[in-house]
């Protein structure tokens, strides 16, 4: 990086900038490393700690040893393990929904453009803008009788994937990206006659990868963090999400299990950030992009 | 011989000119945004003039659910307790993600680890880290955070025990969480910001804290505008951090709107005072945010 911030190469290559601002540095890491590291680095070493030292001696290095055994309990005692299995169920499911519905819908409004695209362009960014609480309960009522369906989703999984996947949000990410690409090939293919499914598979796809890895990461995110709607539609404990399984246990678990078994909620994401973490951030500030 | 214009006619064209195609590749996003986002936008209207209890079959009722929202004691300390919360969150969660974030964008070989460490809160699932925090603010002298403050000489304090300190203490915890998100934003915000203007500004004499005052800042104007309306908005929806912490307690000093409209609709099974109650809080929304919109834009950069 060669270009200047607020900063000049040259102001930063005085004696005393420099001392200041790598004393600035330094300061505002180790905030941060506390702050923001520090919670879970505490959640990691309480993980297998026995509640009495969590609850008397918070900043003691295992007074009374390292319990392992904390984990092996969530796990069975606390079925941790069926509740992560769901997790990751409910992830794929809305990824892959969502992903189906952003890059079909689109390629079709930013690419097709069928006489009905602005349309449905208009109604698609009117769900942006008009304040999730109001179709919360309404929502509701629908999954438990889908309109035109009858059906009942409540303690299926569809109650989850469906409603995730009418994300306007991704839509317009896929849509702007879309309506970048160079409108020649598309042409050009036509020419060769090849039809819309063919642009799709052969052409749009392909050159679609930054999109899907960013909307990839965004809908795995929020679907490992969502908490109020599975709440609400999958009341049977064996189809609930870690995030509902924690909540309900929280209140009755002894505190070292709760604490093990939040460990384990937190270490896919971790581990998969931390392996992925220049995709997600390029993703985030992709996000914002959209926004500003 | 031209081709009489019939239906079918119509159709062969349609399918021959890629009609078929086209409505094939819209109708995923259709069927998605038609049951799970249109219809439950629309239907919200027809169920807030409706009873509704999945019992007896709905019925007309008027502006009732509405003068039953009203007239609930609840929905005054509700409304106050939301509001107090978007404040708070504004006091203390706004200003960091901007300061930060300009800090970030002058940091070269630091960059990738100060990001890493911002961007760590918001993996961590709200729930998880609702009850991290919630064992953090453990009330008796021995809590991580009354450690902390014992260090100090003070304490140990309530927290999430006391009227007072309970919505405070889930606003720290809620910043927590979301200081990442905005961060992120800001820096790839910063990016476009020409470094002309820097350049101009050294020449000119002016200082570190001139240039982030009379640059910095002003470039970011919109993001950092369309952020706070966005943030006020999602704020006044909260609902997992109090549910979580505190349930809404101590004294109902917690509970929110959102929780109000839960606690109607999935507690009492009352959708229709529930949908009333959604409705009054989105019309309230949709008109700050639009008044919102027309003020910042008439204060142009000058």
């Amino acid at each position: 990086m060669n270009e200047r911030g607020i900063l000049s190469t040259g102001e930063r290559r005085q004696p005393v900038t420099r001392v200041v601002f790598t004393g600035l540095i330094a300061a505002v890491l180790a905030c941060l490393a506390i702050v923001a590291a520090g919670p879970i680095l505490w959640l990691a070493k309480s993980a297998v700690s026995t509640s009495q030292d969590i609850l008397r001696d918070p900043f003691g290095w295992w007074p009374s040893g390292i319990r392992w055994g904390n984990l092996a309990e969530a796990w069975n005692g606390m079925d941790i393990g069926r509740a992560l299995a769901n997790t990751v169920y409910i992830a794929a499911g809305n990824w892959f929904f969502g992903l189906l519905v952003a890059l079909t819908g689109g390629y079709s409004l930013a690419i097709l453009r069928p006489r009905y695209a602005g349309a449905v362009s208009a109604a698609v960014m009117a769900t942006l803008f008009i304040p999730g609480v109001v179709s919360l309960v309404s929502l509701y009522l629908t999954v438990i009788d889908v309109p035109g369906l009858g059906a009942n989703l409540i303690n299926s999984y569809w109650a989850v994937w469906l409603p995730a996947a009418a994300h306007a949000f991704n839509v317009l990410l896929v849509k702007n990206f879309f309506a970048e690409l160079p409108k020649e090939v598309f042409e050009a293919a036509k020419v060769d006659g090849a039809n819309s499914f063919d642009v799709f598979w052969r052409i749009v796809l392909p050159m679609s990868r930054p999109i899907i890895a960013v909307v990839s990461l965004l809908t795995l995110v929020s679907a490992w963090k969502e908490f109020l709607w599975p709440l609400l539609v999958l009341p049977s404990p064996d189809l609930q999400p870690l995030s509902v399984v924690l909540y309900k246990i929280s209140a009755t678990a002894e505190t070292s299990t709760l604490i093990a078994a939040m460990f384990i909620a937190v270490i896919l994401p971790l581990v998969f950030f931390l392996l992925f973490q220049k995709q997600f951030l390029r993703s985030a500030g992709r996000a914002g992009a959209v926004k500003g | 011989m031209p081709r009489s214009d019939t239906l079918q006619g119509a159709m062969t064209r349609w399918v021959r000119h890629g009609g078929a195609g086209k409505l094939l590749f819209t109708t995923p996003l259709l069927i998605v945004f038609g049951l799970f986002a249109w219809w439950p936008i629309l239907r919200s209207l027809v169920l807030s003039f409706q009873r509704t209890n999945l019992v007896a079959d709905p019925a007309w009722v008027g502006l009732r659910n509405f003068s039953r929202v009203l007239a609930d004691p609840l929905l005054v300390t509700a409304a106050w307790n939301t509001a107090w919360f978007t404040l708070l969150a504004l006091v203390i969660g706004f200003p960091v993600p901007v300061l930060l974030a300009v800090f970030i964008g002058e940091l070269r070989r630091t960059r990738t680890i100060t990001s890493v460490l911002v961007y760590i809160p918001i993996i961590i699932p709200p729930v998880v880290a609702v009850l991290l925090w919630k064992q953090l603010y453990d009330p008796s002298e021995h809590g991580l955070l009354n450690t902390v403050a014992g260090w100090a000489g003070l304490g140990p304090f309530p927290w999430l025990q006391s009227a007072e300190t309970a919505m405070p203490s889930i606003v720290v915890q809620a910043t927590w969480a979301g200081f990442g998100t905005t961060t992120i934003i800001y820096v790839a915000a910063l990016m476009s910001v020409p470094p002309e203007l820097y350049e101009a500004a050294e020449l000119d004499g002016a200082g570190v804290l001139r240039r982030v005052w009379h640059i910095t800042l002003p470039q970011l104007r919109s993001v950092i505008l369309l952020m706070l309306i966005l943030q006020v908005i999602g704020t006044f929806q909260v609902f997992t951090e109090p549910y979580v912490m505190t349930g809404g307690g101590p004294d109902n000093s917690t509970i929110t709107l959102l929780m109000l409209i839960f606690k109607y609709a999935f507690v009492v099974g009352d959708f229709g005072k529930a949908t009333a109650l959604s409705l009054m809080l989105a019309v309230f929304l949709t008109a700050l945010s639009a008044v919102y919109l027309r003020a910042t834009r008439e204060w142009k950069p000058s």
